[in-house]
This record gives structure tokens, C-alpha cells and sequence, in this order.
């Protein structure tokens, strides 16, 4: 996030777009929800009537995966009605010209074509979060899931440069993170272009700098992607190591994933469950979790926060940063002589540049935001006050492209995919929760009443959803919170493995796979209930 | 702190200054004076309800709630005396008769014991005034998060401010007055049927355990003394700052730290109530290797160790260094992270990594 989350009681124009806070991040929507309570207007852009909608003075009931036409039919409408922040974009931007040009054929009625939101809707949101003076933008994976996920990013990030929503209390361009450490991943290095702290492998300093740290020369070359490593599986890729991730159920196109970890020679594993995953390895790892582990983490908000033990992890379960280091140096590897992950922390900060200011010490309490460049920094909880990190903020040209696959007469209805309260990804650590079970048992697709009527089916009884690439049965709940032709699922329940169906494409710049936009053919099914009588 | 200039009161005689906007029980808290409440949580609007936090004003006939009184230049304000704390006393003796018991157990919630605290410091058990009691607990909610014990419920409305003020979602509310007084949901029902979500603020808010940790109090006949230890949720990307409660290696509850930088005190039913994970029997307790027959089978850590490095460069050996690939997590700590890309990067010379992030 651009800024922190406190910043989210501030603005008094806020805009979520592909966020299904109040089930997916519920602790930072109290806080958009506290700042709706102190007169701050809200819109919402998003296909579901999700739990934010209650609190939306305007809800924008996009088609799933056409974000970026309306933004730029958005954005179209703020530069016609010179609702642009010239002061902002002559100081602290570059292309603003050709960018102002470029949205003048977007109309917002071309927009409705594609994103089926009524054009004076596209103008009204356009105009309140333009007039704002602290204007806001929220999003999550509903925004980057689409092979176009970079352009919707861009687009966002137009609206925020146009206007001048940047840099100041209660503004910015406010991703949400997803898992506990997902910051941190990316933080410490663990991406195939950047060294710890987002310095590119492809620098000969940074390069330099590393072979003096590390005592070996890196490729200036970019690794490639875990996408790309699954598809090159059993050919140039050998042998994997994964650690806490349960690839099989979370990844999309499972049978393509499934069939990638047989092929390999060799796989390790580390995680806390004998997972979906980690039944395809050579060789599991137990790993000490939530509660054994001592550690650090940095939240979506970029703050570094420690993990404490609070009890001995089960058996011989060991933390991670042990098992690693005790198989790189059996594998005859120097430097993983740590003793402490405290030690491991240090060295972090020690060869990172956002972190340069840590140390275990220093974030005892948790105080910092990074960047934190050296010690006695304050931390920086907001980004780009006094100017970008790069120099100026560029206006990209975006143009909207339709999804990987679209819907047709073969698959007619559109499938998108996402997260519920209760249960958190595979279920690995919710579904061993007791009580749980209770607020939500089973996995259900959320349907247009009418869609039902139309599919010869019962509320409550079952369907088969197929897609280009597999199919599933899955009960269905008949509600008005689905548009008519869209259904919904998480991705839960492994006895509902919705991500069979998904994976159509890629975004070409990240390799993030579209997992919001599916089309699905939707046909009555025995219930699974008589199947098992049989 | 902002600019204090021409803005004191006298506080039980001593000169002190306030910031614009303050309370009179603000001010008398940063300088320690302890004054007694239960419907007070500094997140909430001041609510001054339950007259505890009176305090003498010069010039006014009758004592005023210092939390809901702004100061204002030149007051006098005396916190303590022989007739206030004679007030608060009545006032305690009053609440004790009303519920069924003060005695509740710490598991309950974080602020659980505040009546009973209160109540052994101003010696309030004298049963004076027992007889009538209020609140209709509701055993016939099966849900297994919330104790609703509301024979213990001095209507402090604590439960339904921060539902409302805090998590926005307006589930319960007051019905009835008096001795009749009854937190509820629309139409009496179920939590389950409302719109709570189950955070569990209400639970951690209440001063008399009327409201509990069902989960916690799973492990309140274990006879160890609860210990809490400072980090941070598991779940999603917020980082809410957690205290996990402990009796010896057991975890036995979440309660969220009231001084979390990303948090201030909130949770989410994941974060509050998800945590039995930990202690699953279905945890990997040992290495496993896949054995000749293709099972996997425990193993030692020597055994599992030799066997990860001796397939890892195997592969690197005959197929070159970019043929090994490291997936981190995105659910570890940065220790796990930093060391992965570490071993691919110092030890193979390639960045063949990545996380969970694409997916």
C-alpha cells in the first residue's frame, strides 16, 4: 500500500475495485466503514454485491475481467470535464499529454459496451472521485487475476496521477495483500528479478555487490517465474523445493499442475500438513508454524512486525529457515550458519536497501515501515510525498482486452473466483479449526435466482460446471448477490476443486494467472449425495 | 502533543493542561488518577453510562461523569473523595446484586475482569441490595465462539458500541429497560442469523464475562496460569497483532493486543477464533522420505536431510544449475524466504524463485 492503514479513516472519496474487504481483509474495512461514518463517500466496482456494497453510496456492477475499460471511460470523463490536477501532473508527472489525448475515445458510453455499468453511472463515479480531496483507491486480486492485471494496476494508477490522489493523508493506491507474509516474500528476495530489499538482478552493481556478500557470481539474467517453472517441469526444471505452499490447490489449472510435480525427478516439501501438495514430494519437511516459530513478517502496509514462540512446535517439527539452511549446506553450500532466526533477520537487513535501518532489535514493537534506507530513520508510512521513488509518475496508454477466453454458446456463463470469510485458502489451517465448520460447512456457487430457474435446478441442489479444461459439481445457492450470466466459488473446499476449471491465460508481464474470469457450462448433476449412497 | 497554551484545569488541586477536545476523565487518566469505570473503552465514544467515573466539579450541585464532561480552562475537578467513593461503592454493590455472579474466569476476554476487580477494590460484595436481577442468558444459541451468559450483562453497552462504532456491522442492540434490559439481535434470533460476523470484539470488550471466549473457555478447568505471548495473526496480509494465550504448552485462546500498530485492538473471526491448527494431530511431527515401494514413510532428520541434498543435486549435477526451483511462501516468516532465495542464489548462482504471489 502506498499508504498506511490508518490513512483509511481519512479520505472522503473512497474507490474499491476488486476487493472483497470485509471478507477477505475485515480489520482494514472497519476502518474504510469508520471513515463512511465520518462522511466519507464510497464506490464500489465489482460484478458481486459483496459486503462492502452495504456501505457504497454507488455500486458499479462491472462484467468480470472489463476493469479497464471502465477506467478509462473514467478517465475519459475527468479530463473532458477538466477535472484534472495540472499542478500535480506538471511537477510530478510525464506523458500526461499524450495520455489526456489517448482517453478522449473512451468514451463512458464505449466503456458500457464492454463493462455493462449504465455511462451516467461511469460519469457520476468519475466526477465524486475526481471532486474529492482526499480520494482513495482499494484493491485487491480482482483487479490483478486477469491476464490484463498489469494495465488494470496502470489504470488505477492513471485515475491516482490525474487528479493528484497521491503522496498525501488519506490517498494513494492502496493494494491489499493477501497472505500474512506475502510483502515479506517479495521483500527478502524470493522473486526471480530482484535481490533482497527489490534490487534488480539485472544491475552488474547490485550483481557486484551480492558476489561481494555472497562469495558467488549470480546470473544478471532474471530467474523465471513459478508459472513458467511448471510448465517447463520434467524438461529443463529437475527438482523443486516448496515451502508452505499448497500449489496443487491453490494454483489454477490443477490437472496442468498435478501432472507438472510428477514429472520432476525431485521435490521437497516443507509445511506444517501432509498437503494436497506434499503428497507428491521425495522427501516432507515438518515445519514449525503460527505460535512456534519465532520470526518477522511485514504486513500489507509495508510495517515489519516479529513473531513470537509461544509454545514447542509438534514432534520434531523445525522452523523453516533451519531446514533450508540445513539442506543448502548439505548440499555443500557456504553461509547458512545461523543459529537464531534473529541472525537470519540481521543479515536480511544487512544486504537490503529498504530494510537497511532494521534490525531484530529495532522492531521489537513493531513502529516501522519501510523504506527505513539507515538507522535512526523514522520509517516511512507514506509513499511518494515528496516525489517518486523513480523520478516522475508516468501515464501509460491502456487499451481494455478482452479476457483469455470469453463467454460463448459452448460456455455461457462467466465463472469468477475468490475468498470468503471464514475460510482461508485450501484450508489447511481453518478447516483444522474447531467451530468453523459451523459458520460455513461446505463450498456452494452463488447463482442468479433466475440463472437456477433457467438451469432446471433447485436452490440447494447440484450442478455440474464445466470449463475448457475440467469440471466440478458444486452445489448452488440461488442469490441476487451473483448477477444474472456470473456465478461465484471459492476455491476452499478440495471436494470442490474450482480450480480445475480456471487458468485460461496469463498476464504476459507478471505470469498471474486469470483466475477471476472463467467461462463454465452449467448443467444439472445428480446430487453427490445419491452418488455416495450407490 | 498538540498546543496546550492557555488550557489547564486543577486536578484534586494540582495545575495540569488539556489538549482541545479533551475529557475531563482523559486528562485525570494521563496523569494516573485511576478513576473507576465499566462502560468506558477508550475506542468508543464516551458513553456515560454507568456513573462510576464521577468526579467533583467546583460549582456544580451534583458530581458529573468525567467521561463524557469536556474540560474546559479554569475547572476545578477533585477525583476522589469520601462521598464519591461512597457513590461508586453504592453504585457496585447495586451492579453485583443484579447479576448472577462477578467471579468469571480470566479465559472469558480481555477485559473480563474489570467488574470483578472493581468490585474486590471498593469491597462491593455486601449483598445489601439483593434481590431482583436482570438479562436472560440464551443457552439455546449453539453457536461455538460466543458465550451469551447475559445474567451476567450490567447493560453497560459496551458489546453493542463497538459492534456498531468499531466493526460497523450493527448486530445487536438494546431492547427493553430496566431490569427488562436485553442485548439482542433483530427479533431475538441466533447470532448466526444477524449480521455478526463473528470478530469476537463484543467478547473482548465486555467487563463481566456476561459475553466469553466459548473457544478459550474450552480451558478453563485446566488448572495452569494463562500466559500471553506478543505476535502477530496468521491469516491475511492486515498483520493484527495477537496475544496467544498459553497454559503451559497449550494454546488456549487469541486475544487481540489492544496496542497493535495495524489492529488497535480489532480481529477477525479467523484471526480470533481459527487457532486450533496449532495442535492438530494431523501436524507433520517427523520427516518423511518416499520409500522404495513409493509410500512415504517418517524418517529421521539425518536420513530426510541427506536424502533432500543428495535428489536436489542429483538434478543440478546432471541437468545444470537452472534445473533446481524454489518456491517460498508467502504464509513464512522472512527467515524462510530470505534463506530459500539464498541457497538458489548463493549456492546455484540463478534467481530460479518465486512465491505465491501469482497465484
Amino acid at each position: 500500500m502506498s499508504n498506511p492503514l490508518k490513512d483509511m479513516e481519512k479520505p472522503d472519496v473512497i474507490f474499491c475495485i476488486g476487493t472483497n474487504m470485509t471478507e477477505c481483509h475485515p480489520v482494514a474495512a472497519t476502518r474504510l466503514k469508520r471513515a463512511i461514518a465520518n462522511g466519507a463517500k464510497m464506490i464500489v466496482a465489482d460484478p458481486r454485491v459483496i459486503g462492502l456494497v452495504e456501505h457504497a453510496d454507488m455500486h458499479l456492477r462491472l462484467r468480470v475481467g472489463s476493469d479497464a475499460a471502465l477506467l478509462l471511460g473514467m478517465a475519459h470523463v475527468i479530463a473532458r470535464e477538466g477535472l484534472v490536477d495540472e499542478g500535480f501532473i506538471h511537477e510530478r508527472t510525464t506523458e500526461a499529454e499524450a495520455f489526456l489525448d489517448h482517453v478522449k475515445e473512451f468514451t463512458p458510453e464505449w466503456a458500457s459496451t464492454i463493462c455493462e455499468v449504465p455511462p451516467e453511472l461511469i460519469e457520476e463515479a468519475a466526477l465524486l472521485y475526481a471532486r474529492a480531496d482526499r480520494g482513495a483507491i482499494y484493491y485487491t486480486l480482482g483487479i490483478t487475476e486477469h491476464i490484463c492485471g498489469v494495465d488494470n494496476v496502470q489504470s488505477l494508477c492513471n485515475l491516482a496521477l490525474m487528479t493528484g490522489n497521491v503522496g498525501r493523508e488519506g490517498t494513494g493506491i492502496n493494494p491489499m495483500r493477501g497472505q500474512n507474509n506475502i510483502q515479506g516474500a517479495g521483500d527478502v528476495g524470493a522473486i526471480p528479478n530482484n535481490y533482497p530489499g527489490f534490487q534488480p538482478v539485472t544491475d552488474p552493481a547490485n550483481q557486484a555487490k551480492f558476489r561481494e556478500a555472497w562469495g558467488r557470481e549470480i546470473d544478471l539474467e532474471k530467474g523465471i517465474t513459478k508459472v513458467r517453472a511448471l510448465e517447463l517441469a520434467g524438461d529443463k526444471i529437475r527438482a523443486m523445493i516448496i515451502d508452505g505452499e499448497n500449489t496443487v490447490v491453490t494454483d489454477p489449472d490443477r490437472e496442468h499442475c498435478e501432472h507438472a510435480l510428477r514429472s520432476l525427478d525431485f521435490l521437497v516439501v516443507c509445511d506444517l500438513f501432509m498437503t494436497e501438495t506434499a503428497e507428491f514430494a521425495d522427501v516432507v519437511f515438518p515445519a514449525s508454524g503460527f505460535a512456534e516459530t519465532e520470526g518477522t513478517q511485514t504486513n500489507t502496509e509495508r510495517r515489519v512486525q516479529r513473531l513470537r514462540r509461544a509454545v514447542p512446535p509438534p514432534g520434531e517439527a523445525k522452523p523453516d529457515w533451519w531446514i533450508i539452511s540445513q539442506i543448502a549446506k548439505r548440499m555443500g553450500f557456504k553461509g547458512f550458519d545461523y543459529t537464531h532466526a534473529k541472525d537470519v533477520f540481521n543479515e536480511l537487513c544487512s544486504v537490503s536497501t529498504t530494510y537497511a535501518g532494521l534490525d531484530w532489535d529495532r522492531i521489537e514493537y513493531g513502529e516501522y515501515q519501510w523504506p527505513v534506507p539507515e538507522e535512526g530513520h523514522p520509517g516511512t508510512p507514506r509513499l511518494h510525498e515528496d516525489g517518486f521513488i523513480n523520478g516522475r509518475g508516468i501515464f501509460k496508454l491502456i487499451r481494455y482486452r478482452d479476457p483469455a477466453e470469453t463467454i460463448d454458446d459452448d460456455y455461457p456463463v462467466w465463472l469468477t473466483t475468490g475468498r470468503r470469510l471464514e475460510s482461508y485458502h485450501s484450508r489447511t489451517q481453518t478447516g483444522r479449526s474447531s467451530g468453523i465448520d459451523y459458520l460455513l460447512a461446505e463450498e456452494v456457487l452463488e447463482a442468479h435466482p433466475d440463472d437456477v430457474t433457467a438451469w432446471g435446478v433447485e436452490d440447494g441442489g447440484f450442478v455440474e460446471m464445466a470449463s475448457r479444461r475440467g469440471s466440478v459439481t458444486i452445489k448452488v445457492k440461488a442469490t441476487e448477490r451473483s448477477p444474472r450470466g456470473t456465478v461465484f466459488s471459492s476455491f476452499s473446499f478440495n471436494d470442490v476443486p474450482v480450480n480445475v476449471l480456471t487458468g485460461a491465460g496469463y498476464d504476459p508481464v507478471t505470469d498471474t494467472a486469470e483466475l477471476k474470469v472463467c467461462p463454465v457450462r452449467i448443467q444439472p448433476a445428480p446430487t453427490r449425495g445419491s452418488e455416495a449412497a450407490d | 502533543m498538540s498546543d496546550t497554551t492557555g488550557r489547564t484545569i486543577f486536578l484534586d488541586g494540582e495545575e495540569v493542561p488539556f489538549e482541545r477536545d479533551e475529557t475531563i476523565f482523559q486528562v485525570a487518566e494521563r496523569h494516573r488518577k485511576e478513576i473507576p469505570t465499566l462502560c468506558y473503552d477508550d475506542r468508543l465514544d464516551a458513553f456515560g453510562g454507568c456513573r462510576l467515573c464521577v468526579v467533583e466539579l467546583e460549582g456544580a450541585r451534583n458530581p458529573v461523569a468525567s467521561c463524557t464532561t469536556k474540560a474546559e480552562p479554569g475547572m476545578r475537578v477533585t477525583t476522589k473523595s469520601g462521598s464519591l467513593e461512597m457513590h461508586r461503592r453504592v453504585l457496585l454493590e447495586m451492579v453485583v446484586s443484579e447479576n448472577r455472579e462477578v467471579d468469571v474466569d480470566e479465559l472469558s476476554g480481555y477485559a473480563s475482569q474489570e467488574l470483578k476487580t472493581l468490585v474486590d477494590r471498593y469491597d462491593a460484595r455486601t449483598g445489601r441490595f439483593s434481590g431482583k436481577t436482570s438479562g436472560t442468558s440464551r443457552p439455546d444459541d449453539p453457536n461455538p465462539f460466543i458465550l451469551r451468559d447475559y445474567e451476567n450483562c450490567i447493560s453497560c453497552y459496551r458489546c453493542v458500541r463497538v459492534c456498531a462504532e468499531q466493526e460497523g456491522d450493527y448486530a445487536i442492540t438494546v431492547m427493553n429497560r430496566g431490569f427488562d434490559t436485553q442485548i439482542t439481535t433483530e427479533f431475538g434470533g441466533l447470532l448466526k442469523d444477524s449480521s455478526c460476523t463473528f470478530c469476537g470484539q463484543c467478547v473482548q470488550t465486555c467487563p463481566t464475562g456476561a459475553l466469553g471466549d466459548l473457544k478459550a473457555l474450552r480451558f478453563a478447568e485446566v488448572e495452569k496460569e494463562v500466559e500471553k505471548t506478543r505476535s502477530i495473526c496468521p491469516y491475511c496480509g492486515v498483520g493484527c497483532a495477537v496475544d496467544i494465550m498459553t497454559k503451559g504448552d497449550q494454546v488456549v485462546g487469541i486475544q487481540p493486543a489492544m496496542d497493535g500498530p495495524a489492529n488497535e485492538g480489532a480481529l477477525c473471526v479467523k484471526g480470533q477464533f481459527a487457532f486450533d491448527f496449532v495442535h492438530h494431530p494431523d501436524r507433520l511431527k517427523t520427516p518423511f522420505v518416499r520409500d522404495d515401494h513409493g509410500q512415504l514413510v517418517p524418517a529421521t532428520w539425518d536420513e530426510a536431510l541427506d536424502k533432500a541434498a543428495a535428489g536436489l543435486l542429483e538434478a543440478v549435477n546432471e541437468h545444470g544449475r537452472h534445473s533446481l526451483y524454489a518456491v517460498a511462501s508467502g504464509r513464512a516468516p522472512n527467515e524462510a524466504g530470505y534463506t530459500l532465495q539464498k541457497l538458489v542464489r548463493a549456492g546455484l548462482g540463478t534467481s530460479y524463485i518465486d512465491n505465491c504471489s501469482r497465484a
